[in-house]
């Protein structure tokens, strides 16, 4: 991709809107060549060194309000998308799938702009992440036949178990890789009717609030995905003490964080989720390699954020 | 109608108001930010000033003893509420369920929410009421006499119906969101005030347009006027959309300023809602735990 002439300033996606930070915080994006420079670029920033690069895009820093806000519009939402029929859910996440692959091309560019990555990479995360779009679109409708069951019991009862959402469930996902670890970390959490709060790092912002066009465009009703992109450790305790959020899926950061950093989030984010007894759920995959793999998809990402239902019904004559 | 009586009808100051500068005014005094402790006040003190409000056609006995347990004991660090407004027809059951309690009843009446009944239906109304065990009355102005011109009728109704509300407080509901103009809902206001009005209020919650920071301002400078030159306070209630603990505290400000802060007490200023007594508990909650609150933590109405 050319240089664009409007170097673009990523905002927040917040109740089907493109808001800013309500504090005015941007961050600056710089270029990222190779990954060995952009890691030195971050311990840089991290130091507070200002880089001598210009910045090729602007990026909004959310704030504890913007998540406070999100969550409040998160849970609007959930009541009439946790009711909709699989069916339509089904058919929304399959019109992402859609709108993902038909601006795949402009994906591949903004990845190699941004992150630096090469074409073929850049070809395969978008490819495989349509994929994993459509694969979850599927599951929808399945997911009761598959994990609903109907009990044998000692009377003249039917006894069903059955799925349903747990709630709103904050998301944070990895920097890299950016639209691979938003999409495998929101797509799931979506198929039982859950909504979603994302906490995109910085790094990833362009690509995830580019996804977020995408949503827009889906026919996804405001307030089951919201997207905000920011400093994972400002607004990492607030996702833990948060009452109202009622699950957390915490993708551990490829290389970006140290193990001990990793770990002492990890237990932050247990520790203070007990209070409210919200679900906590550490992804597996670590890697970008991990998160092409077969074991990036599937049943085990929905079932941490479902809850299961059991109902007696009498048998009658 | 005699010209004589018109005059007197009419606020001996300047009517015209600047909208513009008004509207501008009520949106910089909520721009404050409001430090924890001055916020934890802030809450209780609106919720001392809450008319906790059921104005539905589904209202039933138990709605309103519900809502009569709630005004009682609304949460944790919150004191009761000023009163319980309820139909006419209601009043029996929330003054037993008020038995005792500071909390006051209140009626609205009069032909609420349109008003467009006969003035003889409307003293009957408030006299029921009243005998009923009503302590506040809330009637609506002949806001289609008003918007015709004749004040006349406005003001000699609202005089009939505080007669016949007494002892019981009057509150005067303008329905500002339907009178057009700041001059028009000043002029009304006023009218009230010489009719004798306790409170003037408004709006129903039953239209569009329900309660503004700029509308409440306008009526606190009515009312700061009327002091002046007759030297007889008349409060202020704000009613209908107001949700949150960051509006309703938004109006103490306005109160504040205006008149200041002698007249933040339930006597002199009101905010009629409901689902507001749900924010300000969870308002009060995450003051004291320091986390934000989950949607059960606090009973919703």
């Amino acid at each position: 991709m050319t240089d664009p002439k409007i170097h673009k300033t990523f905002k927040l996606y917040i109740d089907g809107a493109f808001p800013r930070s309500e504090s005015g915080r941007v961050a600056p994006l710089h270029t990222q060549r190779a990954r060995k420079g952009a890691r030195a670029n971050n311990a840089r920033a991290k130091n507070g060194e200002v880089s001598s690069e210009v910045p090729i895009a602007q990026v909004a820093r959310a704030s504890r309000k913007d998540l406070r806000n999100a969550v409040q519009g998160a849970r609007r939402a959930f009541a009439s998308w946790s009711t909709s029929s699989a069916y339509l859910r089904g058919q929304i996440l399959y019109r992402m799938a859609e709108m993902l692959d038909h601006r795949s091309s402009a994906f591949v560019d903004a990845l190699v702009h941004f992150e630096g990555c090469s074409a073929a990479v850049a070809k395969r995360e978008v490819e495989v992440s349509a994929t994993r779009l459509l694969f979850y679109a599927g599951c929808c409708d399945k997911l009761t036949q598959l994990l609903g069951t109907v009990n044998p019991v000692a009377g003249p009862y039917f006894n069903f178990s059955m799925p349903e959402a747990s709630g709103v469930i904050a998301a944070l996902t990895p920097s890299r890789p950016s639209l691979l670890g938003l999409v495998s970390s929101l797509a799931p959490i979506l198929v039982p009717g859950n909504t979603v709060v994302c906490v995109v790092p910085t790094q990833a912002a362009p690509i995830a609030l580019d996804f977020a066009e995408v949503i827009a465009t889906s026919d996804v009703p405001p307030g089951v995905v919201q997207i905000l992109s920011g400093e994972r450790e400002e607004l990492v305790p607030h996702v833990a003490t948060h009452r109202d959020l009622d699950g957390c899926l915490l993708c551990v950061e490829d290389a970006a964080i140290d193990a001990d950093t990793r770990h002492r989030e990890r237990q932050l984010v247990e520790a203070e989720a007990a209070d409210h007894v919200k679900r906590v759920h550490v992804a597996e995959a670590v890697t970008s390699k991990d998160w092409l793999e077969g074991r990036a998809q599937g049943l085990g990402w929905i079932l941490p954020f479902v809850e299961i239902k059991t109902a007696w019904h009498s048998m009658g004559r | 109608m005699s010209p004589g009586i018109d005059e007197a009808l009419t606020p001996p100051f300047d009517l015209h108001i600047d909208a513009v500068a008004l509207r501008a005014r009520a949106a910089e005094l909520g721009t404050r930010s409001i430090k924890n402790d001055s916020k934890r006040l802030g809450l209780a003190r609106a919720m001392s000033m809450i008319d906790l409000t059921t104005l539905e056609g589904a209202d039933t006995a138990e709605r309103v003893r519900r809502l009569c347990v709630r005004a009682q004991r609304p949460g944790t660090g919150l004191p009761p509420a000023a009163a319980v407004c309820v139909y006419p027809r209601l009043v029996p059951v929330a003054r037993r369920a008020l038995e005792g309690s500071p909390v006051r009843v209140c009626a609205v009446s009069s032909g609420f929410p349109a008003g467009q009944v006969p003035l003889g239906i409307k003293l009957e109304d408030t006299r029921a009421a009243v005998e009923d065990g009503a302590e506040e009355i809330d009637i609506v102005i002949a806001r289609g006499s008003l918007l015709a011109g004749d004040f006349t009728r406005v003001h000699d109704e609202v005089a009939a119906l505080k007669e016949a509300a007494s002892p019981a407080c009057l509150k005067v509901i303008l329905e500002t969101g339907e009178l057009g103009s700041f001059e028009q809902i000043a002029h009304a206001a006023w009218i009230a005030c010489i009719a004798g009005a306790d409170f003037v209020k408004t709006s129903t919650g039953k239209v569009a347009v329900n309660s503004t920071p700029a509308t409440a301002l306008c009526l606190l400078h009515v009312v700061r006027d009327y002091h002046a030159h007759t030297g007889r306070e008349v409060g202020v209630k704000c009613a209908g959309g107001i949700r949150t603990a960051k509006e309703a505290l938004h109006y103490l400000v306005l109160v504040h300023e205006t008149m200041g802060p002698s007249w933040l007490v339930q006597s002199r200023f009101r905010i009629g809602a409901s689902s507001l007594v749900d924010d300000l508990a969870r308002q009060m909650l995450k003051l004291d735990g320091g986390r934000y609150v989950g949607s059960d933590d606090v009973v919703q109405d």
